[in-house]
């Protein structure tokens, strides 16, 4: 899996994606309400406990200096204490609260985000992922949702909770002492340039280090896949020396981002007392030369208060960092859900049929072995059944995956019920492309194929598909026993036909040799069976769909010959009664076919049966022959 | 295992220990200066305060503020040297020790987990030491510094850290290690998460022609909702860290202003004390909660420390020729001499066994045989990818194992089944097989390889980027520029394991008549599954269940050979009617 080569982003429209992500949690606007009450609460709790202690102090300890005895200033004391407590207590109460409300609604936000980005994954055209490496889109379920995560979890709760309590102080200390706040202001100045100077920085070195450890990732990714041919050629020393060089890059930065970061604390804890020793002498001057403005029970708070004062504020500055990268993750993310899906206008659907005496069709809610189609006329308001006869026409189909570049011309075909078409033609001819245009993988312009004489743009995807069924060259299975895998072609299958599809893919023998034989888990794509033995599996899946059209695109290629003439029977009673669309290398797979066409630069050269191509004496009889004489 | 991983700090060790040791001068700074605001608010409670008094109180505390915030700053600076240090070092270490690995090392971790163990695993343990080296003596340092100075400041007042600590420190302890269960099983719910996503990616084809977009989307919807309930099950316990320590701490300041209230009225302690006293209790208490997260952050990372170590401690299993290293190929001949193989390294199971094979150089062997006969287990011994395990293996006159690995990869050509071409230039891929080649040898190569007709039909040429794996190349294309990377080597010996298999038949015959016709005195092994790659060959090996069955020319074979009989029949069947 290629790696995510995505060089580092910042998010490009904070608001409009912080409202978007809001959305999500927004289900649950009750919770969401009593979350922020309960931070405002717990941020409160702080900043009135620390003014609570003034006093506490004033009213609560002097008096009792040398009255220690007296019940009433005692309890009066104690009370006060009582009430300190119950703030605090309360305070700390719905700090639990508001966490506990965001675990909740955050979870089900990410649940509801990696869903939706799930859902709209699936249904984005085969082209999107075409253009996409999987690392790429991988990384959106890892790295961005994990990022998003923190955000929500931590990150928040972090950012309304400082900057409450950061104007609660504030507040406070504008009420005890305007003059002493004033210098408490040139302080927070010269805070707030050193957290931009570093943080900024800090981001600076954190984005570069990111690209460094993206390419450092990248490189053991390469050559750990690449391991064996790395040895081969004795390649070792040169990829050692390759690695320095990057490894050492990313060293630098990321010793740079991190030193940034590790200083910001110190230097803001110290800052803070510089403005403590600072506020302390110039209250105290005021305070002993004009009384009458500041007590020293309001200078004691104030200290107190100021010397708080800068903790929520480093706080704060090192979250802005982490919900900037979360926002620039939740727009990828986004721009994946937002991705357009894959279109489909088609309103005939495929049903289950049976016939009348008359040879009429009519719609059945069961499976009678006859399918139809089912088109409905919007003008007329009628609806007619086509039979479902596997009729397949291409009328000079052009077709580029990109427009510059075409990859068929005008590619004509007819298919009758029930015949055998082959491809034939080197790599890149365009042989995959024709059977990914017939399940409309990628799109062509209308009225160009036709399926049993209808548009197949007028069909509906899903159900054009699923008459259709695929054994592709690059064979795949999914983790579950190797009874759920064949069962994939037909959910509703009973285990027997899953093993009558086994047994016809001559798959049985060695299912049957496995631990659990045919309730064997499979693991990471099969990683346990040889890739004859996933092509078998796969084409048993699509045996059991029991589709009218097949499609097998080099399906036997990783299978030996001896192996596929033992199957060759199963494949035989596989096609039977089918239309088939084979591809394939070795020509003694399609030579049975009815109609070969022989591909070249995305044209039809030749066609014919086997004979008729022989005979022709043309590119067939070269390859055919080449095979075995042109050596 | 701690021991393993501290070696390779290396050049970093200054800064690993000069960190803890700046930081103790911050801890220091930090825990006097609340001596000095106490002093302060004392003069201004008892009203001996004079503004020269607070000014140098001041002055002090300023002194104190620049001397901590300059040990910190250099803490923050050496933290950050020594881990990013030795993390790259620790990869490095990995990086080299994997190119080491012979083939069986590399199958025995899978290559999925040596790229995790060299991404992720390696990023926890960097983070953790960097924790480590700034936190694990400051913390304790801290705690231990700011219960002396309340003990000094007051010794009955201190009796309340005699509380609050072992509550705060059951506490931490009981979370953290009853979250940890519920964070592994919640990591295990996540790999099983993006297990889907990865199968949806890799198969996407499959799930739309089948049309089970719906199927995948309820099984995603199930083992996300897994990961939701996980996940809330294991941060319900971390949520806890917060309110717990809050309560904690405002209990004891409560406690303190109490009785500390009830001992100024006696006139045993005064306000200035007292506000040093909560100081120290933030102190205390909170470098209690970084050692709770420092215990976390080191249980999750020991797992990823296990792995890293398990790399560096595997022993790769084939060493560098022990003989005469200088000796060079003399040949391309190559003889099996009762060779038995296994992939496990078990007698019991065995993937070839009674080898004996004979061939002269420049001779062309063809090897036929069903999957899993063994065809490439047998050609892989000859660039000793894999040791034998029983008999000998001798290439140009000599065990393989005499020869230095380069010397003998460097003669021996091998294009391998799952073959890989690297991000970068197509000539730069080429230059793999040679790294001094001139254009014209080259250009000679992907004649031989029949490649240089497609290269030159691309705009760019020999300078097309490849993106990584070859992916904008077709099947046929990369086999064929794989073996025009391998014959640019001029090997002795080149080796061909199903290179062929997405070429076209008449491409295929082209590049066989190259073969014959250009490297004459090279020795070549071709697998294949078609006979037509290889019945013109001067011998054809017959593989079946790990042995040789039968060897001679096509002609004989179809004599003799029962399996190639069969197998000669399947592909022409239909052929002569």
């Amino acid at each position: 899996m290629p790696p995510p080569k995505r060089p580092p982003e910042k998010p490009k429209n904070v608001a409009a994606t912080l409202k978007r992500v809001f959305s999500y949690l927004s289900e649950s606007k009750f919770l969401l309400i009593v979350f922020f009450c309960c931070v405002v609460f717990s941020a409160g709790s702080q900043v009135l406990g620390g003014y609570l202690l003034r006093p506490i102090v004033d009213e609560g300890i002097k008096p009792l200096i040398g009255h220690v005895d007296d019940p009433v200033r005692m309890s009066k004391f104690i009370w006060m204490l009582v009430r300190m407590g119950l703030v605090y207590g309360m305070g700390a109460l719905s700090a639990w609260l508001y966490s506990r409300i965001m675990l909740s609604v955050s979870t089900k936000a990410l649940l509801r985000i990696r869903t939706q980005l799930f859902r709209s994954m699936e249904s984005l055209p085969i082209r999107f992922f075409d253009n996409r490496t999987h690392g790429e889109l991988m990384s959106l379920y890892t790295n961005d949702v994990d990022t998003m995560r923190e955000m929500l979890s931590n990150s928040l709760a972090n950012i309304v909770s400082g900057l409450i309590t950061l104007v609660g102080f504030f507040v406070v200390m504008l009420v005890l002492s305007w003059q002493l706040t004033l210098v408490v202001l040139v302080s927070l100045f010269v805070m707030t340039y050193v957290t931009k100077t570093i943080g900024g920085n800090s981001a600076k070195f954190f984005i570069r280090q990111q690209g460094a450890l993206g390419k450092v990732n990248g490189y053991i990714e390469e050559m750990i896949e690449g391991q064996k041919v790395v040895k081969v050629f004795c390649h070792e020393d040169q990829a050692r020396a390759d690695f320095e060089v990057l490894n050492g890059e990313l060293c630098h930065a990321a010793t740079r981002a991190h030193t940034f970061a590790n200083i910001l604390m110190p230097i803001m804890n110290n800052l803070n007392h510089i403005n403590y020793a600072l506020v302390a002498t110039v209250g105290a001057g005021l305070a002993i030369y004009f009384p009458s403005v500041l007590s020293t029970g309001t200078l004691i708070a104030f200290l107190t208060c100021s010397n708080q004062f800068s903790r929520p504020f480093s706080q704060m500055s090192q979250q802005i960092n982490s919900i900037l990268t979360a926002l620039a993750g939740a727009e990828r993310i986004f721009r994946v859900i937002d991705e357009k899906p894959e279109e489909d206008n088609g309103y005939v659907t495929l049903v289950y049929a049976e016939e009348d005496e008359n040879g009429n069709l009519r719609e059945t809610d069961h499976r009678t072995g006859i399918w139809a189609w089912r088109h409905p006329h919007k003008a007329e308001g009628t609806v007619t059944y086509t039979k479902v006869q596997g009729k397949v026409e291409l009328d000079g189909v052009t077709f580029g995956y990109v427009p510059e570049k075409t990859v068929l011309k005008n590619v004509s075909l007819y298919a009758k019920p029930g015949q055998k078409i082959a491809f034939v033609g080197s790599t890149g001819a365009g042989k995959t492309t024709i059977t990914n245009l017939i399940n409309r993988f990628y799109d062509v312009p209308d009225g160009k194929i036709r399926y049993d004489g209808i548009n197949i743009n007028k069909i509906k995807k899903a159900d054009l598909r699923r008459s259709l069924s695929m054994v592709l060259q690059d064979p795949h299975l999914f983790s579950g026993t190797v009874l759920d895998n064949i069962r994939y072609g037909k959910l509703d299958a009973t285990d027997e036909e899953c093993i009558a599809a086994a047994k016809l893919a001559n798959a049985d023998a060695f299912i049957r040799h496995l631990p659990q034989g045919y309730h064997t888990y499979i693991s990471g794509d099969g990683s346990n069976l040889s890739q004859g033995q996933v092509q078998l599996l796969n084409i048993a899946r699509a045996a059991v769909a029991d589709p009218p059209v097949l499609i097998l695109d080099e399906a036997t290629s990783s299978i030996d010959t001896r192996t596929e003439a033992l199957i060759e029977k199963g494949m035989d009673r596989l096609m039977e009664g089918r239309t088939v669309f084979v591809i394939a290398h070795r020509l003694s797979t399609v030579r049975n076919s009815n109609a070969i066409m022989v591909l070249e630069n995305g044209e039809i050269i030749e066609r014919g049966d086997h004979d008729d191509l022989i005979a022709q004496r043309g590119k067939y009889y070269q390859l055919y022959t080449g095979a075995f004489e042109l050596s | 295992m701690i021991k393993k991983l501290a070696s390779y700090v290396k050049e970093y060790k200054i800064y690993a220990i000069l960190t803890p040791l700046v930081m103790i001068g911050e801890v220091v700074m930090e825990v006097l200066i609340p001596l000095v605001t106490a002093d302060i608010i004392s003069s201004l409670e008892n009203k001996t305060a004079t503004l020269g008094y607070i000014a140098q109180k001041g002055a002090l505390m300023v002194l104190m503020a620049v001397i901590s915030l300059i040990f910190g700053a250099l803490g923050g600076t050496f933290g950050s040297r020594a881990s990013m240090g030795f993390a790259k070092n620790l990869r490095s270490a990995l990086f080299a020790k994997v190119q080491d690995f012979s083939f069986g090392n590399v199958d025995h971790f899978s290559t999925s987990s040596l790229i995790t163990r060299l991404t992720t695993d390696v990023n926890h343990v960097q983070m953790s030491f960097m924790m480590l080296i700034r936190s694990a003596f400051r913390s304790p340092i801290m705690l231990v510094c700011a219960v002396i100075m309340a003990v000094r400041v007051n010794s009955r007042l201190a009796t309340v850290f005699l509380i609050a600590i072992p509550i705060l420190a059951l506490s931490f302890i009981l979370i953290s290690t009853n979250a940890h269960p519920r964070f592994k099983a919640m990591l295990k719910k996540y790999d099983g998460l993006n297990a889907t996503v990865q199968e949806n990616l890799i198969a996407i084809r499959i799930v739309k022609a089948f049309v089970r977009e719906k199927h995948e989307i309820e099984k995603f919807e199930l083992s996300a909702d897994e990961v939701r309930i996980a996940q809330k099950r294991a941060e319900k316990l971390i949520i806890l860290n917060m309110p717990i320590m809050q309560l904690v701490m405002h209990g004891s300041i409560i406690a303190v202003l109490y009785f500390g209230g009830k001992l100024i009225g006696v006139g045993e302690f005064d306000l200035g004390q007292m506000t040093g006293f909560l100081t120290y209790i933030g102190q205390t208490l909170t470098s209690l909660m970084m050692l709770s997260m420092l215990f976390m952050m080191m249980i999750i990372s020991v797992a990823a420390a296990k792995r890293i170590c398990e790399v560096l401690d595997e022993v790769p299993d084939i060493a560098d020729g022990e003989g005469n290293s200088a000796a060079r190929l003399k040949d391309g001949s190559v003889e099996f001499q009762n060779v038995s193989f296994s992939y496990h390294k078990d007698p019991e199971n065995l993937n070839l066994s009674g080898i004996d094979l004979s061939v002269k150089s420049g001779e062309t062997i063809g090897i036929i045989g069903g999957t899993g006969s063994g065809k490439t287990s047998l050609v892989q011994l000859i660039p000793r990818l894999y040791d034998a395990l029983e008999g000998k293996v001798l290439v140009g006159g000599r065990d393989v194992k005499e020869y230095s690995l380069k010397t003998l990869r460097n003669g021996v050509a091998m294009v391998l089944q799952k073959n890989v071409l690297f991000s970068g230039t197509i000539r730069e891929n080429l230059l793999w097989g040679n790294e001094n080649a001139t254009q014209e040898e080259i250009e000679e190569a992907c004649r031989n390889a029949d490649a240089h007709n497609f290269i030159s039909s691309f705009p760019d040429g020999y300078e097309t980027m490849l993106g990584q794996g070859g992916v904008n190349v077709s099947g046929g294309q990369k086999q064929r520029l794989c073996i025009a990377r391998a014959l640019l080597k001029k090997p002795k010996i080149i080796i061909l394991d199903d290179s062929t298999s997405a070429v076209d038949t008449a491409t295929d015959a082209k590049i066989r008549s190259a073969f014959r016709t250009k490297l004459e005195g090279t020795t070549t092994f071709i697998i294949a599954q078609r006979i037509s790659s290889v019945q013109d060959a001067d011998r054809i090996v017959v593989m079946d269940d790990g042995r040789i069955c039968d060897v001679g020319t096509h002609e004989q074979l179809l004599e003799t050979s029962e399996i190639y009989r069969e197998v000669y029949t399947s592909q022409q069947k239909g052929e002569n009617d």
